[in-house]
């Protein structure tokens, strides 16, 4: 691990101004993903601020009548909350599918959305890869490279690595909205589907966040209602990245909505899929999976989404 | 507390040198990255209460929690298993949470609660997990037990708190405490030896003695 300097906050607004300020800075909050990160000399920050000291870690009701989720509510806290259990369910079986109670207890709400992928390309230094060395290709694209867990829509010739998070494909289908602070002590909103953004030849930029702005909450709408599921498909029965996983809120006249994780860089999720959904898994597939550009190696899981939904349609 | 560790040749001192002959060569870095990254250095100054004695520690930045137990608190029970957080060995519990101790760093902690497996129970006095795995055999070369006991711990803790879980049926219902439940919960816990029938076994016969 690279050295790096090292100071606690106790504001929001002061300490996106402090990340802005510093060259080389980053937030840290569980540092589940980032110490990993940085013991691989992936991440190379040269100034932690530790967001710790700054509160927000609440749920509170919205005038709405949704809720207002401070960004260092831990990933447990946030599923037991008895609130998200009765009303947002497809968002405690979401975090309840993802890592382990250990890395739930410590892993917050800002830093889920902001984790890096999992491509192993990404994490392996010695190879190639335009998001951790931008200008350097895709490994991941080689030949005979590993792609089985990789992307197949909203990826570009540069990278096809996933946004591994469970959380956020619930948020994308409850339709969140992101609380942030900028550097110059303003605040924004960001809707969950812009948060995360699609690689082009640019994958090293992820998100929508300017350099040093700081999410401070996740909002929640009002209860969808309906009947909520999130189904996790993957190589072992715990522990393990998704290779799907189909989030469903499903009305009682049949209509809803549908996002999907595991198969995209960002939580996967169209109006025009959604409007499908009375007309069953093909239909709703047909049109999310449009222009899907899988490999060899991971293009069953096209079929394995529209699956994994036809299983839900049928215990909905 | 548990007595220091004596140095005749047994088992666990023969695996405990291994584990710091790895650590050893992992930490060789070339000289020019050292002299690089010279410009963010810093170091810290950090208390702990261990297992509820006040412990102050002064702490390059880097030092993760379970750096700041094994090799400056010489509490070698929580162990150093990947040090990415899969494995589970690391696992202590802050302020009454199991985390992975690899997967934080001490600076972060100033002030927090630590309990490691030493504070938890003694060969004289264990604790009713610790009982449950020998009386169970819930180990065999013993390296991820004291991890596995943490969090075996927490495990009953956290479903009679209501903690859902990837099996938990009804979100709305009290959580009872099932062979699926306990396995789900300790998944981030591996034991290379195959120890998880009668882990199991263990975690089961204590919760079955609370209820």
């Amino acid at each position: 691990m690279r050295a790096f300097s090292y100071e606690k906050m106790r504001d929001p607004a002061e300490a996106a101004a402090r990340a802005a300020e510093v060259g080389g800075a980053k937030f840290i909050a569980g540092g589940t993903n980032l110490l990993d990160l940085m013991k691989l000399e992936i991440e190379t920050p040269v100034h932690l601020i530790d967001l710790g000291g700054l509160g927000l870690d609440e749920i509170t009701e919205t005038e709405g009548g949704g809720l207002r989720i401070g960004t260092l509510v831990s990933n447990t806290a946030l599923s037991a909350d008895a609130r998200i259990r009765r009303d947002y369910p497809v968002l405690t079986r979401a975090i309840a599918a993802g890592a382990t109670g250990q890395l739930r207890n410590k892993a917050t709400t800002g830093g889920n959305l902001l984790q890096r992928t999992r491509c192993p390309y990404f994490y392996d230094t010695a190879m190639p890869c335009n998001k951790r060395a931008p200008g350097t290709g895709c490994a991941a694209l080689g030949q005979g490279a590993f792609s089985r867990q990789l992307g197949v829509i909203g990826t570009s010739e540069a990278c096809i690595a996933t946004h591994p998070s469970d959380m956020a494909v619930a948020m994308r289908v409850l339709d969140a909205v992101v609380e942030t602070v900028t550097p110059a002590g303003m605040t924004r909103e960001i809707p969950i589907e812009e948060l995360h953004l699609l690689p082009g030849d640019t994958p090293h930029e992820e998100t929508a966040l300017m350099p040093g702005e700081l999410i401070t909450h996740v909002r929640l709408p009002a209860p969808a209602g309906g009947m909520q599921a999130y189904h996790k498909v993957r190589d072992r029965a715990s522990y393990a990245f998704a290779l799907v996983s189909v989030a469903l809120v499903r009305q009682p006249d049949g209509t809803g909505r549908v996002a999907l994780g595991g198969v995209a860089p960002k939580p996967w999720r169209s109006s025009a899929a959604d409007a499908e959904l009375p007309n069953g898994a093909r239909a709703v597939m047909s049109v999310l999976m449009e222009g899907a550009r899988p490999t060899e190696e991971n293009a069953f899981k096209i079929t394995l989404a529209e699956r994994t939904l036809a299983a839900m349609l049928k215990e909905a | 507390m548990s007595p220091p560790i004596e140095f005749e040749l047994r088992r666990r001192t023969l695996l405990a040198s291994g584990a710091a002959l790895a650590v050893g060569a992992a930490s060789v870095r070339p000289a020019a990255a050292q002299a690089a990254a010279a410009a963010g250095a810093g170091t810290a100054t950090v208390t702990l209460t261990v297992n509820g004695v006040r412990r102050d520690l002064e702490l390059d930045n880097r030092t993760t929690l379970l750096d700041a137990l094994r090799e400056h608190l010489k509490l070698t029970g929580t162990k150093k298993g990947c040090d990415h957080g899969q494995c589970g060995a690391c696992t202590c519990t802050v302020n009454g949470a199991r985390i992975n101790s690899c997967l934080s760093l001490a600076v972060m902690h100033d002030g927090d609660e630590v309990e490691t497996i030493e504070g938890i129970g003694t060969p004289e006095a264990m604790d009713p997990m610790q009982a449950a795995f020998v009386e169970q055999d819930g180990f065999q070369c013993g390296y991820c037990t004291p991890g596995q006991i943490q969090s075996a711990r927490a495990v009953i803790e956290e479903i009679r708190a209501g903690i859902p879980s990837h099996v938990t049926g009804d979100l709305g219902a009290e959580i009872a405490i099932t062979d699926a439940e306990i396995r789900e919960r300790m998944s981030g816990n591996i034991c290379r030896c195959g120890a998880y029938a009668n882990i199991l076994a263990a975690i089961t016969q204590v919760a079955e003695e609370q209820a």
